[in-house]
């Protein structure tokens, strides 16, 4: 491969993501800029709404164009994939980058046997006969930690549980050994035990391909279990990213800071949990300028934020948007404040 | 004496099947489930999905019947119907969903649908009903305006506390709580579940909890029931059960728990995975011929275990002689 | 599914036994008796008491309804009083035209309904959806009836195209010549049944691909680099047929029982008509006959889609 030299082999560049809605078009990713390298795994967390999912389908090319306008620039082992034709990007997706979806119980075509569905990705990607598929399909069932090979690539989706099906959707995946594995949220329909063995299952995958896995979630225990580097979005924005150690063990944004500190911990057990104010902006509701975030800290004075809030590298690579992190302190009345929203 | 005793409750769904439809087995959703539940306290029911924790709920709340056994409320065994209606236990008794979407009428606007269980239980006159209505909101921690609009237009949270507004309506003693937070982001998890402490301590409501999110669990819960394939296999306090779990399922659950130290990954990791092991080699012996958990055991005062009979034998000597000692 | 699809014929059975009860308990119980209105009003009485005797009019009911039972088995559904005809005989003839006219309308239904449906889908909310949606709100909004005279009127009278009335010309003669007059004169009442027919199709086979293309797992089927055009073959078209097969075996009993409008606009003798006349004429027994029929074809059609559904669903097929 030409890109072994350079790690990063995705490069997202200032990419904006915006939705018709009535008429007008409303950012839902705003000027993302991400790298992924090969051998990594790069979180991205978030709220619900805040645009993961669009970012990663935007990143699969599968916005109806009449419906989206996207902007900015995605390379993809040297190609903008933001200037291929319907007919290139095929030839990407499922070859190049495998992608994962949240809800297993609708993800697999109802009507048609597990063998099928895997085999098919391959029919278009690949020259191998039929017989080779057939053996392939059974090797990464395998690989996916099903059991009877077999007999489940003659079944249909209703007749496995919902771990199966999510591991299937994972054979598909990874079916033509993609660069880039695309997940989004692949365990949250899942139990905990299963989740764990699905994390497995993908690290194992990333670490055979040296592929590179973007991983959507909104559980910061997945994050913490297996990101190498997070990305934390809201409201379309990316608002820190670093290491996994960076952002667990010094985390600056205030919204990152929040949100670790509303999990329920060990050491929090009979206290009452951290609320954040407010809701996640709807996208005609987003704020057109100014720090997004701040509207859900109200007590940090707008002096502490920027007008046009940049990314600052703070060392290491680890960027923070707004300098407000510095000023950034938690209201002592956490428990007044628990249980209030404004409407 | 406890506010509510679960007693060797069972409930069984007939399979049907062959060529006449007959039954030929049943699925033993439920089978011998016992626990009570305090006044004032959260209790916690924990499992794997399709462990039989939802049908526990509405068996207990009068939606499912009772294959067997019995729930003690008040003196009265309220499997029964026409106890229920005596001693008005679903009035008593209250469900919160997990889908606070599809729980909620979409056509009926708020104040319609917290003043349901008003107007079943209580004849308050439409001024009345409204102020109590008002109160509720503000409860819960919404503005008046919501009275008049319909469900899809609160978000997550404010849908969930919504169906808290409607379950306290009726001043409960008890709310089952069916994976109330399972849908929904860390944020708005934080606020319901502080919302629950909330009106708990308020007016000493005890809530039965059920989640798979053992993180939520021993944040809610004082005393936990581990269950699996329709039976407990592990009963005590957080303590017990977080600090000293001594089925392999409830370890295997434990260790499955996202860890949330970075630092610890790998080791958190190689610890999974040697208790997956175990958990794969010791799995027949923990567990009948039936794959179903083993009678309970008392291994202390607060914790039970579903062990299997040889280890079971050892406490029960150890309790034993330790009862002729005191 | 051999076991589910056995067990389903034999859930009929009782099934056929009721609805025979009842057709033969209502039947009795209309009013006037077949002689009245068929006969010279000033018959004797005593003849038509006779004549009442002679068919066991006088019998109680069981004892009538069992007679009736063993008769259908040996294939005697009795006399038809108006046509003084076996009924078999009857169905025989009418079922065999209206099985024709059936046919062709059921191709041609499908024939346009399914292609239109698809294309209308495949360009949601563009011009062509619009025109198909226009067409289908338009002849939903005209009842059928007037669908039938307007069109007869037209290419029947007026252009002279088709003829108006009648399943065969007298003047056709040999095989091939039977067979084109036949179909000379089913072509203008299957196309205009068609046109009505396919209004149903179109709006459900339209909404059904609508929404399999929003599906997930056609957003899989993308996310594997399959071409769109690919998607709609292998994925989209196929699941979104599979209700409208099932009502396939449904529609097809139905039509069997013939249209009554287009049978009495175009004097077509099929069965619709034959009813039409047994009603007017209280021919009880062709009325308890093809009510039977009916009855016993609607409850074979269930069973049809039944089949045909355990046969393409795998959901249904494996249990
Ligand atoms: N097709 C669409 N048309 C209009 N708005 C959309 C569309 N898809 C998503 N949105 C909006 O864009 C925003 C981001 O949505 P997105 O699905 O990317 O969020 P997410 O971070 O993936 O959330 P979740 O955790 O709930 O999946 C939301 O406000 C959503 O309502
Ligand atoms: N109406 C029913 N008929 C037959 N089986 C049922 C029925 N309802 C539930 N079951 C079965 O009973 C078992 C227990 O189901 P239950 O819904 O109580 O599980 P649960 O612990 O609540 O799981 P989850 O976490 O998925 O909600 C499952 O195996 C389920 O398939
Ligand atoms: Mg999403
Ligand atoms: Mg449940």
């Amino acid at each position: 491969m030409v890109e072994t030299n350079t790690d990063q082999f995705l490069n997202i560049k200032n990419v904006s993501t915006a939705f018709k809605i009535n008429g007008q078009y409303y950012d839902a990713v705003s000027n993302v800029n991400l790298e992924v390298k090969h051998d990594e795994i790069l979180a991205i967390v978030g709220e619900s709404g805040c645009g993961k999912s669009t970012l990663a389908t935007t990143i699969m090319g599968l916005h109806d164009p009449e419906e989206t306008k996207i902007s900015g620039e995605i390379d993809f082992e040297g190609t903008d994939l933001l200037k291929l034709d319907e007919k290139g990007y095929n030839k990407v997706r499922g070859a190049k980058i495998g992608m994962i979806f949240q809800d297993p119980l609708s993800a697999l075509n109802p009507l048609k046997r597990i063998e099928d569905q895997i085999q098919e990705v391959m029919v278009y990607h690949t020259k191998m006969t039929e017989k080779e598929r057939h053996a392939r399909v059974i090797e990464l069932l395998n690989q996916v930690g099903i059991e009877d090979p077999d007999r489940t690539a003659h079944q249909f989706p209703h007749q496995l549980s919902g771990g199966m099906r999510q591991r299937i959707i994972i054979a598909i995946a990874i079916a033509c050994k993609p660069d880039l594995i695309i997940a989004d949220e692949p365990t949250t329909a899942l139990d905990v035990t299963i989740q764990a063995q699905i994390l497995d299952v993908l690290r194992d995958i990333q670490r055979e391909n040296h592929a590179g896995i973007i991983l959507i979630t909104h559980d910061l225990g997945v994050v913490a279990e297996t990101a190498d580097r997070v990305a934390v979005m809201y409201a379309g924005q990316i608002v820190e990213q670093g290491t996994a150690s960076q952002i667990f063990n010094e985390p600056k944004h205030p919204y990152t800071r929040s949100l670790l500190r509303s999990m329920p911990q060990r050491d929090n057990e009979s206290d009452d949990l951290y609320v954040i104010q407010g809701m996640v902006p709807s996208l005609q509701k987003m704020p057109k300028q100014g720090d997004r975030f701040a509207p859900r800290i109200p007590w940090i004075p707008a002096s502490a934020h920027e007008t046009e809030p940049k990314m600052h590298d703070i060392g290491d690579n680890h960027l923070v948007r707004c300098t407000c992190y510095k000023d950034f302190y938690f209201p002592d009345q956490v428990k007044e404040g628990a249980g209030h929203e404004s409407n | 004496m406890s506010l509510i005793e679960i007693n060797d409750l069972k409930v069984h769904y007939p399979i049907r099947g062959g060529f006449w439809n007959r039954i030929v087995d049943n699925v033993k959703a439920v089978d011998g489930v016992t626990f009570n539940i305090e006044a004032g306290e959260t209790y916690g029911l924990v499992g794997e999905s399709g462990s039989g924790k939802s049908t526990t709920a509405k068996a207990i709340i009068g939606l499912e019947k009772a294959t067997a056994g019995t729930v003690m409320y008040n003196g009265k065994d309220v499997t029964k119907a026409e106890n229920r209606r005596k001693l008005d236990y679903n009035r008593d008794v209250q469900m919160i969903f997990q889908d606070s979407l599809s729980s909620l009428n979409p056509r009926k606007r708020i104040e319609d649908v917290i003043a349901e269980p008003l107007r079943n239980f209580e004849h308050l006159d439409k001024e009345e009903e409204k102020l109590r209505v008002l109160q509720l909101l503000d409860i819960v921690g919404l503005d008046a305006d919501a009275l008049y609009k319909y469900p899809h237009q609160f978000s997550g949270g404010q849908r969930q506390r919504i169906g808290v507004a409607r379950a306290v309506a009726t001043h409960p003693k008890l709310i089952i709580a069916d994976e109330p937070v399972s849908a929904l982001d860390l944020s708005v998890q934080a606020q319901v579940l502080n919302f629950m402490k909330k009106i708990q301590r308020q007016f000493g409501i005890s809530y039965l909890f059920i989640s798979h999110d053992l993180g939520v669990v021993r944040h809610m819960c004082k005393n936990i029931a581990i269950m699996t394939r329709g039976r407990i296999v592990e009963v005590g306090t957080r303590e017990d059960i977080y600090n000293n779990p001594m089925h392999i399922y409830t370890k295997r659950l434990l260790a499955a728990i996202p860890e949330t130290n970075v630092n610890h990954r790998e080791a958190h990791r190689k610890h999974r995975l040697e208790i997956e092991k175990i958990y794969q080699e010791q799995q027949a012996t923990y567990y009948d011929q039936d794959g179903m958990a083993f009678p309970l055991v008392k291994v202390s005062p607060t914790h039970s275990v579903a062990l299997p009979p040889e280890l079971a034998k050892k406490f029960e000597q150890q309790s034993e002689s330790k009862g002729v000692n005191v | 599914m051999w076991k589910t699809i056995l067990r389903r014929v034999l859930i009929m059975i009782p099934e056929l036994i009721i609805l025979s009860i009842l057709v033969f308990l209502l039947a009795k119980a209309m009013p006037g008796d077949p002689f009245t209105g068929s006969i010279n009003p000033r018959a004797d009485p005593a003849q038509i008491h006779h004549l009442m005797e002679i068919h066991g009019l006088y019998d109680p009911w069981y004892q009538q309804y069992w007679n009736w039972v063993v008769h259908l088995f040996h294939g005697d559904l009795g006399m038809s009083y108006e046509y003084q005809e076996p009924v078999v005989d009857l169905i025989q003839q009418r079922g065999a035209n209206t099985l024709w006219l059936a046919l062709f309308t059921m191709v041609l239904t499908y024939g346009i309904g399914l292609p239109l449906g698809m294309y209308a889908a495949h360009h949601e909310g563009k011009l062509q959806d619009t025109l198909v949606r226009v067409y289908t709100y338009v002849t939903m909004s005209i009842p059928f009836f007037v669908v039938l005279v307007i069109g007869i009127w037209i290419f029947g009278y007026a252009l002279n195209w088709f003829p108006t009335s009648g399943s065969v010309s007298a003047q056709a003669s040999g095989l091939g010549g039977t067979m084109l007059s036949r179909l000379d004169h089913i072509i203008l009442p299957g196309l205009l049944g068609a046109l009505f027919g396919t209004v149903n199709i179109v709006q459900y086979l339209r909404s059904e691909v609508i929404d399999a293309k929003h599906s997930d797992y056609v957003r899989t089927a993308r996310s594997k680099g399959v071409p769109m055009k690919d998607i709609y073959r292998h994925h989209i078209f196929r699941n979104s047929l599979l209700p409208i097969a099932a009502f396939a075996g449904y529609s097809i009993t139905g039509l069997l029982g013939g249209s009554i409008f287009t049978e009495m606009v175009f004097s077509y003798p099929g069965m619709g008509l034959l009813f039409l006349n047994a009603i007017n004429f209280r021919d009880y027994t062709v009325i308890t006959a093809l009510v039977l029929l009916y009855g016993f074809l609607n409850l074979l059609g269930t069973l049809l889609s039944d089949i045909v559904l355990s046969i393409v669903d795998p959901r249904v097929r494996v249990e």
